[in-house]
């Protein structure tokens, strides 16, 4: 047995990079499979989009989770809630959007995300104090109020918006694609990965470098410990479900642009894809979250090129295999 | 008592309100002679026995489960496509039954066997993916399920509605094939939930209301809890199938809207919740009063509508319009849930509120 001496640097904890490789062995996989190199590049970059724009929805969901052991079955409202709402800004003002400068494009685009997700945040505290406050630590009673809630928010944006689709055109800056050699890129996918990736560094950087940050992932695997330490847990859920609504929001805006039409199902729609990130990545842990996304839009576009009838289960098949290797998500953080 | 198997509905206003509920179900034909009424007290019983088997899941072994209307759905197609398929005869129904009813019980297994050794919620993800999928296969694989259009088919002749039985001199209208679908309906529903209740009120059932209030218990105490769970599921599938089979009989048809939409989950959430959880006749009360109103409330919101439009009030209308009714659903089911989280039935006993 080997003596520990106080001056030790503490034990690094394991890195555990076989679910990173997992995306990277998978996209290469692929390369003979699809064939041509140019289809290859043009299936990657929309994967790593549409992934990272299921990530920024799926995000705050599997924090709530970890974090309270809080299931929001309504999550998807603030996905349509923050489509609608940037719908708002956007259509009154299409002639700006459809201006052909980048800047006037970005003056009206930054406005509409940034106002949906100032209302799915508030939102999300409304729901936060009436839906979810008064079930704490009842799984059923949590899932039947988020369900009510749902159907609630849809109905509301039904009633408001009436039951058509709204197109929603992106802006004329962002359509088309950059040509290199023969490989098109559309430009709205490359944004959407810039993003994306930018959110994902942000909540790493927050998570492990802040006091905040410290406090959530303390949180995440051990409520009472933390509580016991005299910090307010529930204030801290509380900020850490605003931020994940407002960024389902986000989401929202973004899968509407990339959809360029907007319904109150989109809620419903993506709510399982979200769930089966959720479950892919493990609940609670932000890198799973993050590689669990890929992974379903990777599945979803080499598998719709390439056999697409197999693209209705793939997301299945792909749950039930990675719960095979990994029977409690990729990352399993919580204790629970 | 022998048929409700030791467990009355124990309170007198609940025993009134399902004996009318009951009366009026077999009265139906003679005392609202007309399609609409017939059509509501058909899908009554169905629901009925649909939310008492999803009863058994949510209110017994305190498992949400999202896949419920994928082994209604099950139930509905087989019947569809066998009599499509192979001609409307007794034997169509029969290879219906046979092909049917296993396919549900494997993919309950297979289900339960998958998920239910975790968490409730996890279990609940599990199954809303799993359905989810099943209704896009149902409306992707159109050789076989007819697609978004559904199928429509011809029933046995015994079951038409140009088999009359007795002729009109006697009761003012004819006896036929389709009043005896009913009563076949009627019937096999009623079967099916007393049977729930006796499934529920013996030992097997208990165990699984030990598992509900406290699985590791239950665990300890040495019951397979995993068992338990899954056989509880596959109960629960083979009744929905058997419901979704009745619904595809009466309705000659069955598609994607009519017994796999995500609304129709929603809507059995809503009536075991209205009616009351973990009580089997809580079923009864909420089917019916959940389709009376899905049927007839309809016509009273149009109504309100029309006159706020008329008085120029802002938003009213939109609020109120007919296809909004789900709105005020959600509205009641979110405030039965904070309110009075043991339904109708709970709150016609006038216990203290069981804890989850």
């Amino acid at each position: 047995m080997s003596e520990i001496v106080a001056t030790d640097a503490l034990p690094k904890p394991k890195r555990d990079i076989a679910p990173l490789l997992l995306p990277l062995v998978l996209a290469l996989l692929m390369i003979p499979l699809v064939g041509s190199p140019s289809s290859w590049v043009t299936l990657t970059v929309a994967s790593l989009a549409m992934g990272m724009m299921i990530f920024i929805m799926a995000s705050g969901l599997t924090l709530v989770f970890g974090l309270m052991d809080v299931l929001n079955f309504g999550h998807g409202a603030f996905i349509a809630v923050g489509a609608y709402v940037a719908t708002l800004v956007l259509l009154p003002l299409a002639s700006w959007a459809q201006a052909d400068s980048l800047l006037i494009n970005l003056a009206v685009l930054v406005p509409a995300a940034l106002l949906s997700m100032g209302v799915t945040g508030a939102l999300g505290l409304v729901v936060e104090r009436v839906l979810v406050l008064p079930v704490y630590g009842q799984h059923l009673k949590q899932i039947l109020m988020t369900t009510g809630g749902l159907i609630v928010a849809e109905q509301t944006l039904y009633a408001l918006f009436g039951p058509q689709i709204i197109p929603m055109p992106l802006p004329a800056a962002l359509r088309g694609s950059f040509i290199l050699g023969d490989v098109a890129i559309s430009k709205y996918r490359l944004l959407a990965l810039l993003i994306g990736l930018v959110i994902f560094v942000a909540i790493e950087l927050v998570l492990n470098r802040t006091k905040i940050g410290l406090l959530i992932r303390a949180g995440v695997e051990n409520r009472e410990m933390v509580e016991a330490l005299g910090y307010r847990i529930r204030r801290l859920f509380l900020g850490v479900f605003m931020t994940g609504s407002a960024l389902a929001g986000l989401g929202g805006v973004m899968w509407g642009l990339y959809r360029e039409q907007v319904h109150a199902s989109i809620g419903d729609e993506l709510t399982v894809l979200v769930f089966i990130v959720v479950i892919i990545g493990g609940l609670g842990s932000i890198t799973g979250c993050f590689i669990g996304a890929i992974l379903v839009a990777m599945v979803a576009n080499y598998g719709g090129f390439l056999v697409p009838k197999l693209a209705l289960v793939s997301n299945i098949l792909l749950m039930v295999a990675v719960l095979m290797w990994r029977p409690r998500g990729l990352y399993a953080v919580t204790s629970r | 008592m022998m048929i409700l198997s030791g467990d009355p509905p124990r309170s007198r206003a609940l025993s009134i309100l399902l004996v009318v509920i009951l009366l009026a179900l077999l009265a139906t034909p003679f005392v609202f002679p007309g399609a609409k009424a017939l059509n509501v007290a058909a899908k009554i019983c169905i629901f009925a026995a649909l939310v008492a088997s999803y009863d058994l899941l949510l209110g017994y072994t305190g498992s949400v489960s999202f896949a419920h209307t994928m082994f209604y759905g099950i139930g509905s197609y087989a019947i569809a496509i066998a009599l499509y398929g192979l001609g409307p005869s007794w034997t169509s129904v029969a290879v219906a039954v046979v092909a049917g009813l296993p396919l549900a019980l494997l993919l309950a297994l297979a289900i339960g066997l998958f998920s239910l050794r975790v968490e409730a919620i996890f279990f609940a993800m599990i199954t809303l993916a799993v359905a989810s999928a099943f209704l896009v296969l149902a409306s992707q694989l159109s050789w076989l399920t007819g697609g978004e259009d559904g199928r429509s088919f011809q029933l046995p002749e015994l079951l038409r509605p140009g088999t009359v039985f007795i002729g009109k001199e006697w009761f003012g209208f004819p006896i036929n094939g389709r009043i005896l679908t009913y009563y076949l309906v009627l019937s096999a529903c009623a079967l099916m939930v007393l049977a729930l209740l006796r499934v529920v009120n013996s030992p097997f059932g208990r165990v699984l209301q030990a598992i509900r209030e406290n699985r590791f218990r239950a665990e300890a105490l040495g019951y397979r809890t995993v068992f338990h769970l899954t056989y509880a599921n596959c109960i629960a599938a083979m009744v929905a199938a058997c419901a979704g089979m009745l619904n595809a009989l009466w309705l000659r048809y069955a598609g994607p809207d009519t017994s796999l939409a995500f609304s129709i989950m929603l809507d059995i959430l809503l009536m075991v919740v209205i009616g009351g959880m973990g009580t089997i006749y809580g079923a009864v009360i909420g089917a019916a009063i959940f389709i009376l109103a899905q049927n007839y409330l309809q016509a009273l919101m149009s109504i309100a509508s029309t006159a706020a439009s008329e008085a120029g009030l802002p938003l009213l209308p939109g609020l109120l319009h007919p296809d909004r009714w789900l709105l005020w659903l959600g509205l009641l089911f979110i405030a039965s849930v904070y309110f009075f989280p043991t339904g109708v039935v709970g709150r016609l006993r006038g216990k203290p509120a069981a804890k989850h």
